[in-house]
């Protein structure tokens, strides 16, 4: 892949702190308090004191180990997920298949998980490469029909989305249903599951391959040739074009890590939560990550917290649901609050423009990078 | 296979798929508005639950399904504005902001029929359309049990083509309308209002969509359940795409989806071996293999892109 090989040249001044950085933090930060803010009026007009209501959501979210780890395990298909949208973004394309590719990776998960015989250890690994196989080659077609035939990757991925649900339904109720009353595949094999990590607790190793997933997404996207490549498509097609790189290489071979991603969630939450594939086994993982990745401003790192944050508000939810009465969707609320302030946040641009005043002061320094969605 | 026959050419099966497209085909015409102006309608889902909400409260308190029709329409128009917002004010990335503006209208609705409701799994009831058969056309054999004994608001969704024919393509505002979606900075250059115009076609979306979620709440049945429309609004959104963009391919593809909806149904009571799931995903294979086949899809120009006036 041609370009430098080193396009963020290491800043050796450690302690200088970078604005646009921080930027990074403080747009999604504001957008979180702003949605709560908003969130407890709504709270207050359904005659529940807003801090009793989410004082409930944090300690359903975070007051024990129990709920820690339960917040914890249930942001990992978020992370994968998240990580899926942030790195099509970042060359230029919208995968909002993520729903489809998650289920896809599930479905060869599982029928990894339960036909093969493999060792220990091997087997589990295959069952996950199984995964990012099946969201991979989900995500190759709408990859394929946007580099080469020039087709809006919004509305074919929608299109997969559906078809991908309905074939691991039907899949789930033919050729790998459990024989049984319920439409449920059997159960993957001891040798095919994530291990647990704390005894007694939900969470698995999956948040393990989650983090070196979103370690891996930053690397590949600053310090490697090919990530290069992916930034200068995401930033400008054209120009990258005549800087000789292969746009419709970058943007399948792009599309298909991606899928391959959104395929690990669907892995990881069958091998690691749940152990056999049901109808409708995602609540919208795959839509909610687009929220995450947002709430990231499209960096891998940024996408584990947005993550931690939706799966935190959901799990958190359920506690606050028994303990004051106020609904569980009360969290889509503040969700919903918290994209549409980003958006609002993103582009009234308060944070940048503090930065360029910043800058002028400082007088010179590298161009702000536009990297968030909206 | 001469079951399925059966069941595809009777009277009742027909009667379902006109029942059953009538939502998709008001929102389908909504979305038609906001499309062909150059904003996507994902939004769709959100402005339909509005609309499925508001017409249950407003029909249980007043006791009239009509005046629960106007403040859907309202509501529905009102919540769509913020959609136009994010998209043409803030010139968000649309997906993005039609995400927000979904989950968003999943909470607002639950929690104001929680307001409303409290917690109870008792089933409330709001005054629901009667079915008003059209004088003498119902009486005709066949024809009339299937297109003329239904709602009146089923009616006015069948209508509504040949007037969103009109408007788009027989004014002047739509030739407006349409060229903000075709190429905004020509529209500009020549008077045309892009982002008043962008408002406008998302508004008449969330107006259209709300009546066709009012018929969920207070049409087929009388009641309201979270997460009432289940994607309706995104099966509406795929049959504008279905219809290359234009009403009467809208139009059809609507009345195909309702088709499939009513066809799985029957299948599904008459124990027919054909697994729903593949009729269920059908249209959609259908969908893609047509843009595919067709090539490059016609959607309009500048859909998707906001428009950035400086």
């Amino acid at each position: 892949m041609p370009g430098p090989r080193r396009p963020d040249a290491p800043r050796l001044k450690l302690p200088a702190i970078h604005w646009e950085n921080l930027a990074n933090v403080l747009t999604p930060m504001a957008a979180i308090i702003a949605s709560l803010a908003v969130g407890s009026l709504v709270i207050a007009m359904l005659k529940v004191n807003p801090v009793v209501a989410y004082g409930h959501l944090f300690r359903g979210a975070a007051g024990n180990l129990g709920q820690v780890t339960m917040t914890i395990t249930n942001s990992i298909p978020l992370i994968f997920a998240g990580l899926a949208v942030t790195l099509a973004f970042r060359a230029g394309t919208f995968n909002i298949g993520g729903e489809g590719q998650l289920y896809m990776g599930a479905l060869l998960a599982v029928w990894a998980g339960t036909a093969l015989r493999l060792p220990l250890g091997v087997h589990v690994l295959a069952a996950l490469a199984c995964g990012a196989a099946g969201g991979a080659a989900w995500a190759l077609v709408p990859g394929y029909l946007k580099a080469r035939r020039g087709f809006n990757e919004v509305i074919i991925t929608i299109l997969m989305n559906y078809i991908a649900v309905w074939f691991v339904s039907y899949m789930v109720h033919s050729l790998l249903r459990e024989p049984g009353w319920s439409p449920q595949t059997r159960q993957v094999l001891a040798t095919a599951r994530l291990p647990q990590l704390i005894s007694g607790t939900s969470l698995h190793a999956g948040i393990l391959l989650a983090i070196a997933a979103a370690v891996a997404v930053h690397f590949l996207l600053t310090r490697t040739g090919l990530g290069f490549a992916i930034r200068m498509v995401g930033s400008n097609r054209e120009a990258a074009r005549w800087a000789g790189i292969d746009v419709a290489k970058v943007t399948i071979i792009t599309m298909c890590l991606s899928g391959a991603l959104a395929g690990l969630a669907g892995a990881s939450e069958i091998l690691g939560v749940r152990f056999r594939l049901l109808d409708g086994f995602s609540p919208g993982y795959g839509f909610d990550a687009i929220a995450v990745a947002l709430l990231g401003r499209t960096t891998a790192v940024g996408t584990i917290f947005g993550a931690l944050f939706f799966g935190a508000l959901r799990t958190g939810a359920n506690v606050m649901q028994s303990a004051t009465g106020l609904p569980v969707v009360a969290v889509y609320l503040i969700q919903g609050l918290v994209v549409l302030f980003m958006i609002a946040g993103t582009s009234m641009d308060v944070v940048r423009k503090l930065l360029a005043k910043r800058k002028e002061v400082a007088a010179g320094a590298g161009p702000v990078r536009g990297g968030a969605v909206g | 296979m001469l079951d399925l026959l059966g069941v595809v050419l009777s009277v009742d099966f027909v009667f379902a798929s006109v029942r059953l497209a009538s939502p998709l085909l008001l929102a389908a015409m909504g979305g038609l508005f906001s499309e062909r102006a150059g904003v996507l309608s994902l939004g769709l889902e959100g402005m339909m639950l509005t609309g499925t909400l508001a017409a249950f409260l407003g029909s249980y308190y007043t006791g009239s399904p009509w005046v629960g029709l106007a403040i859907a329409m309202v509501c529905g128009g009102l919540m769509s504005l913020l959609y136009a917002l994010a998209c043409v004010t803030f010139r968000a990335n649309q997906v993005v902001a039609a995400v927000g503006f979904n989950i968003l209208a999943l909470g607002a609705t639950g929690l104001a029929f929680r307001r409303a409701f409290g917690i109870t799994d008792k089933l409330h009831k709001a005054a629901s359309f009667q079915p008003t058969p059209i004088p003498y056309l119902a009486d005709l054999p066949v024809v009339g049990p299937m297109f003329f004994r239904h709602l009146p608001l089923v009616y006015v969704a069948f209508l509504l083509l040949p007037v969103v024919l009109f408007v788009l393509y027989r004014t002047t505002w739509g030739l407006k309308l349409r060229s903000v979606g075709e190429n905004p900075l020509a529209a500009d250059t020549l008077g045309v209002k892009v982002q008043a115009m962008r408002y406008a076609g998302i508004v008449i979306c969330g107006v259209l969509a709300a009546a066709g979620g009012s018929l969920l709440s207070i049409g087929f049945i009388s009641t309201f359940m979270e997460e009432m429309t289940a994607g309706r609004g995104f099966i509406a959104f795929a049959a504008i795409i279905f219809g290359k963009w234009t009403p009467v391919g809208a139009f059809l593809a609507a009345l195909l989806f309702g088709a499939a909806d009513a066809l799985q149904l029957r299948v599904q009571a008459l124990g027919i071996n054909i697994p729903y799931q593949i009729m269920l995903l059908f249209p959609y294979l259908l969908t893609l293999c047509a843009l595919v086949l067709v090539g490059k899809s016609q959607s309009p120009a500048a859909l998707g892109q906001p428009y950035d006036k400086t």
